[in-house]
């Protein structure tokens, strides 16, 4: 996927610099700034995403998730999945450790869908875009959705 | 160099927080310093292509034409484009707020931009492949389903309960962003 992005995006600077070279020089300045606008607030996460992980080891996590934690164990995997800002390619094989060594399906399912669409570390960068009270209300609306997502899982697998 | 001492104190005092770590407990101080490390490495390597395709169309799109796909009275294909821009891209959900800045500078649509920031957070088309092979497939599935009707909600749900001046603000703070880099 990330081939793909930087093939596309090669293409789209051959196409500007034959169109216009000024209009690229301008492109890749904005592209700079736009980077650097968010670099301090992306390193800070960045370093406190590794220490949270160097603390807690997955075996800490399953034995708070623990196998018949119910709607505690649901409540206690959102609660983590909303703090932490672990990526996918993280989330998944950590989260089939978790099911593997007992946790249960509803738990995991809040634990991966908070992970992935709630996150309190990046609310400072988020309001900078969209103001405390939209981000307020997305990040809740989608812890949420995150407890439906559960629920549906507990019935259906 | 002031500006830069304020601008980046928050991340300095983490890595001075980290380097005491490393005295007190090397090795919790020396993992997060190694995993940070590693995560730098793969943003570093995601993020470049992201932000040129940015900057190219802040500068060639026309705010007709956003306004006309993306904006007020798009329709089921503003919806459609905000999730295929969020399903498409890589990158992890903080890279997608400088590209909520651009479309919303370029007039689309508050309810769309909130779709494509769902849409770029769960259902990336190479994170779902990752997900079935580790969670399962008819986990993955009912996930995905479930997403995609909560990420339209979510997104409804945070434009309804913003009223016209909060909606402005957003607009504005996303126009002031762009000046303040100038």
């Amino acid at each position: 996927m990330t081939v793909t992005f930087y093939a596309l995006s090669m293409l789209g600077l051959i196409v500007s610099v034959w169109k216009s070279k000024e209009k690229t020089g301008l492109a890749l300045k904005k592209a700079w700034k736009s980077f650097e606008n968010i670099l301090p607030q992306l390193l800070a996460i960045l370093v406190i995403i590794g220490i949270m992980l160097a603390i807690l080891t997955p075996g800490q996590i399953s034995a708070v998730l623990g196998s018949e934690s119910g709607w505690i164990g649901v409540l206690i995997a959102a609660a983590i999945g909303s703090i932490t800002l672990i990526p996918g390619f993280v989330a998944f094989p950590l989260a089939a450790a978790l099911l593997h060594n007992g946790a249960g399906y509803m738990q995991i399912a809040a634990f991966v869908s908070t992970l992935m669409m709630v996150g309190i570390v990046t609310i400072p960068l988020e309001k900078q875009f969209f103001g405390i009270k939209a981000t307020i209300a997305r990040n809740a609306a989608a812890l949420v959705f995150s407890l439906i997502v559960a629920l549906v899982m507990g019935v259906a697998l | 160099m002031r500006g830069f001492l304020k601008r980046y104190r928050v991340f300095l005092l983490l890595v001075a927080v980290n380097i005491a770590v490393v005295f007190i407990w090397p090795e919790i101080g020396m993992k997060s310093l190694e995993l940070t490390r590693v995560n730098l490495i793969d943003m570093l390597a995601v993020i470049p292509p992201i932000f040129i395709l940015l900057g190219l169309l802040d500068v060639w799109v026309k705010r007709e034409t956003m306004v006309r796909f993306m904006g007020q009275g798009s329709g089921i294909i503003g919806v459609l484009l905000a999730f295929f821009i969020g399903s498409a891209a890589a990158g992890p959900l903080y890279g997608a707020f400088p590209v909520a800045g651009v479309l919303l500078r370029k007039g689309s649509k508050l309810s769309n931009v909130f779709i494509m920031i769902g849409a770029w957070s769960t259902t990336k088309v190479p994170l779902l492949l990752f997900e079935a092979s580790a969670l399962g497939i008819k986990f993955t599935v009912i996930r995905l389903l479930l997403d995609v009707i909560g990420i339209a909600g979510i997104a409804y749900f945070t434009e309804r309960i913003l009223s016209q001046d909060e909606r402005q603000d957003i607009y504005d703070r996303a126009i002031k962003m762009n000046e303040m880099k100038k």
